[in-house]
């Protein structure tokens, strides 16, 4: 049995598109951004001790999977994951799967997937995509990121499957057991935002939400401290993590945009809600802007002003601060 | 982000695909957009690829001059490092470091060996040769 009425969506980011995907094929119609929204995906953290490649790790969203298990708590869709001790049982569960007629969800590492452009692939193991059908060997495969799905074959998707190491994912595989189709969704979006703006705002470690925003700035300008072209490295580090590392652009903050519109128009047009959407906007081109400088300065062989970028990492921060607040007032409406 | 000003610069990183952007349209709201590239991302990404182009080639000429076995510069080569293929072997780094040194990888077990082969993607033979590269060594 065969997956016939499948339809890929290019979406910004690989777990929220999956998942928007995926419960869409099985009846529950929630956008890209909706699913991200409703997940409280939107975050910060600047993790100093975890190195991805010798750099930190710089996180403008939740965990991986954690859009995964908010779909499950928050929704009450119910989901089953399965990872696997050996490549040849996760082949063999995959296949069935797939005759089955489901359409199942798998985390890879970049680096393995042929299908990707080759300046593209670096060793990250958390790439989520949507496996809908396979043709012998060859594996039809619905990659949220891309504008069409793509075929890869057996042996890449079994490597890339299988990757060991930070965040690996050993072969996980998974797909709905259950899935609500009649939602009252204003409750849980309320619930959500409030979640986002309070850990945005009160998390009591100096290294998550704005604190964490802060440190980084901090960070940035001790810089000159450091070899340069470590220096470089590592600002170019920040950009890739906010624009490259699984992301539409400007660290999820047009995708959470997209969200809070969404949403405005489910609450009757609220006034707050597309306000905040306009502020979020705004806040994403800032930090375009910010890579822009960034970027500028890799290219420059002059000295690197980093108590400017540092400075505007900050006032970043301050607005996301005046926007957090403003869901607050939402929420407590 | 207004939907005009998403980046259109056909970014070789990207080898001809689009990536989605959120952007707002004319009426206000907010849409998807197909995005060819952007030049600040694409600096930052050839920043990274050229540094581990840089690690591969010194990594090449320490082994071409007999100080590094060809797994050092295998390693490099597939955008891997220490830590990397320590976690992707589960070999302690300081093992792995061992195996680096030219007359301990002469010996390797070809059990070991494989183990790296398979993580690395690569075949026994390959790992033990090193291939033709125009990098220029002193």
């Amino acid at each position: 049995m065969s997956v016939t009425n499948f339809q890929h969506t290019h979406s910004a980011h690989c777990e929220s598109g999956v998942m928007s995907t995926m419960l869409r094929h099985y009846g529950l119609n929630l956008s890209e951004p909706m699913v991200f929204g409703l997940a409280s995906a939107l975050s910060f953290a600047y993790l100093p001790f975890v190195k991805m490649g010798g750099m930190p790790l710089i996180a403008y969203r939740s965990l991986p999977k954690s859009i995964i298990k908010n779909m499950q708590k928050n929704l009450g869709v119910k989901m089953k994951l399965e990872t696997f001790s050996n490549k040849e049982k996760g082949e063999n569960r995959l296949d069935e799967l797939l005759d089955e007629g489901k359409i199942v969800g798998a985390q890879t590492s970049v680096y393995w997937l042929p299908y990707f452009p080759e300046e593209m692939r670096f060793h990250f193991n958390a790439h989520n995509l949507l496996i809908y059908d396979r043709d012998g060997d060859n594996y039809n495969i619905s990659d949220p990121v891309f504008e069409e799905s793509v075929v890869c074959d057996k042996t890449s998707l079994t490597t890339s499957r299988f990757t060991k190491g930070v965040m690996a994912p050993k072969g996980l595989l998974y797909y709905p057991t259950y899935v609500p189709t009649d939602l009252d969704l204003k409750p849980i979006i309320k619930k959500s935002i409030k979640k986002v703006a309070k850990s945005m705002l009160n998390t009591p470690v100096p290294i998550a939400g704005i604190k964490g925003m802060r440190y980084l700035a901090k960070t940035i300008s001790k810089l000159h401290k450091k070899d340069k072209r470590y220096a470089k490295l590592f600002l170019g580090h920040i950009v890739r993590m906010q624009e490259e590392i699984g992301t539409g652009g400007a660290g999820f903050r047009y995708l959470y945009a997209s969200f809070l519109q969404e949403s405005s128009v489910m609450f009757d047009n609220d006034v707050t809600l597309q306000e905040a959407s306009d502020m979020q906007m705004s806040i994403g081109d800032e930090l375009r802007e910010f890579a822009l400088m960034i970027a500028k300065a890799i290219k420059s062989k002059k000295d690197i002003d980093y108590d400017a970028l540092a400075e505007k990492f900050n006032a970043i921060a301050d607005e996301e601060v005046k926007l957090y607040k403003k869901l607050l007032e939402f929420c407590s409406a | 982000m207004d939907i005009n000003s998403v980046p259109q610069d056909d970014s070789s990183t990207y080898a001809h695909n689009k990536k989605a952007i959120y952007a707002k349209s004319e009426d206000g709201s907010v849409k998807v957009v197909g995005s060819s590239g952007w030049d600040a991302e694409e600096i930052v990404t050839k920043q990274a690829l050229n540094d581990l182009e840089e690690m591969a080639e010194e990594a090449y000429c320490e082994v071409k001059n007999g100080e590094k076995s060809p797994l050092y510069y295998h390693m490099y080569a597939i955008r891997m490092d220490l830590q990397i293929l320590s976690d992707a072997t589960s070999f302690f780094q300081w093992t792995i470091k061992r195996d680096f040194q030219p007359a301990t990888f002469a010996k390797i077990k070809e059990k070991r060996l494989s183990v790296y082969a398979e993580v690395m993607g690569k075949t026994t033979k390959e790992l033990k040769l090193l291939p033709e590269e125009n990098y220029e060594c002193n």
